[in-house]
């Protein structure tokens, strides 16, 4: 029950974007269709799995006054498997992506984890932790993605809901990002005082 | 001409805040109040410039050399966060009144995208060393015309009267994604 709760967390009570606003930038960066914010949050995701598990694995061999840097470069490691693994099998992603790959190791969320969560849990939970938070982070941008997609191409997926003659191009470029989440945001804040 | 290019690009056209979404954790947390906007966008000048200036030498002359491109990100990330502590520590010595001004904001540039985002980006366009600086200067500018603008506009915000719902973040975001439409108009220019 605990680790359920542990888990479930990020994905509406502690939800990194929505709650937390950390992470805006590939937040508003990559969210212009529903298969880049999917693919960014599992990268994501496994970057936070995995150092979640690291850190906390070797967070007793860290002496407490470099524990940022010795976080980053752990960090740093896991955002370099996944940029080669990405331009090796998923070069369309990776192009569409492009600077955010890199920037994992600059989002605060897997650092914020790493030191608010794992230094002080143990391997199991701090797992759980990384993949739950990390899932949450991906539900955010696959639902902003594709609440831009529809307004701004009339399709989800690649299957087109209307033809593109309705549609308002503005969503899928920069404002729209915006805009679309300060009112996503609004909502959750409105649905969270009822 | 072609600097020209760079710097029109970088201040207008593809703005760092706006139009590329680098640094939004700074556009958002630090843009209540004009004077701190301002603040704010000295030490990300200062460091971005310096960043950017290290960050090249190295992939130039020691990462290419020796064939160790994949350490890239890592490498980057080390030289920034250090590049941050020196700078203050140095600042502290030598300029006391420069880091008052700016003292609080250096340790949050570390994880402040934008500054790897354009080391980066200097390295994938292969601009030269003169190149570089300039186009991360104006990437400085940018980001300081945007968050100064906001900041202004925010200000402004607190005196109306926003829907509850809207108050705070979302109307803050709603701004941004008006101003960014705005700097729309710039497309093309270049």
């Amino acid at each position: 029950m605990n680790q359920w709760k542990n888990f479930s967390k990020g994905f509406l009570k502690e939800n990194p974007v929505f709650v937390l606003l950390l992470g805006m930038c590939p937040t508003l960066g990559v969210t212009s269709s529903a298969i880049n914010g999917l693919g960014m949050g599992l990268a994501t995701t496994f970057v936070l799995l995995m150092s979640n598990i690291v850190v906390s694995l070797v967070k007793s061999a860290i002496p407490e006054k470099v524990r940022i840097p010795a976080f980053i470069v752990i960090i740093a490691t896991f955002v370099t498997i996944v940029q080669l693994t990405m331009q090796a099998f998923v070069p369309a992603l990776y192009k569409s992506l492009g600077l955010f790959i890199p920037l994992i190791v600059v989002n605060c969320i897997v650092l914020g984890r790493a030191e608010a969560f794992a230094s002080k849990n143990n391997v199991g939970s701090s797992a759980i932790d990384g993949l739950g938070i990390g899932l949450g982070f991906t539900f955010a941008l696959v639902l902003l993605g594709g609440i831009r997609e529809i307004l701004g191409s009339g399709k989800i997926f690649n299957i087109t809901i209307y033809p593109e003659n309705y549609v308002t191009l503005v969503f899928v470029l920069a404002p729209g990002a915006f805009i679309v989440l300060g009112y996503l945001i609004a909502l959750i804040n409105r649905m969270k005082k009822n | 001409m072609n600097y020209l290019v760079i710097v029109i690009g970088a201040i207008l056209v593809n703005n760092i805040v706006l139009m590329q979404f680098l640094g939004i954790c700074p556009f958002l947390g630090v843009s209540k109040k004009v004077s701190t906007g301002i603040g704010m966008t000295g030490a990300v000048a200062f460091v971005m410039i310096l960043a950017t200036i290290v960050t090249y030498l190295i992939q130039n002359y020691v990462l290419e050399k020796f064939g160790l491109g994949f350490l890239q990100t890592i490498a980057f990330i080390l030289v920034i966060a250090s590049l941050v502590q020196m700078v203050e520590i140095i600042l502290k010595k030598v300029s006391p009144p420069l880091y008052q001004a700016l003292g609080i904001f250096l340790p949050l540039i570390t994880t402040n995208c934008a500054i790897l985002g354009v080391a980066i980006l200097t390295v994938q366009n292969e601009f030269n060393l003169l190149e570089g600086v300039i186009f991360s200067t104006s990437h400085a500018i940018g980001f300081g015309l945007a968050l100064i603008i906001f900041a202004g506009i925010r200000e402004h915000l607190d005196l109306q009267d926003v829907p509850k719902g809207l108050k705070g973040t979302p109307i803050a975001l709603i701004t941004a994604g008006i101003l960014a439409m705005a700097f729309m108009g710039f497309s093309g220019l270049v």
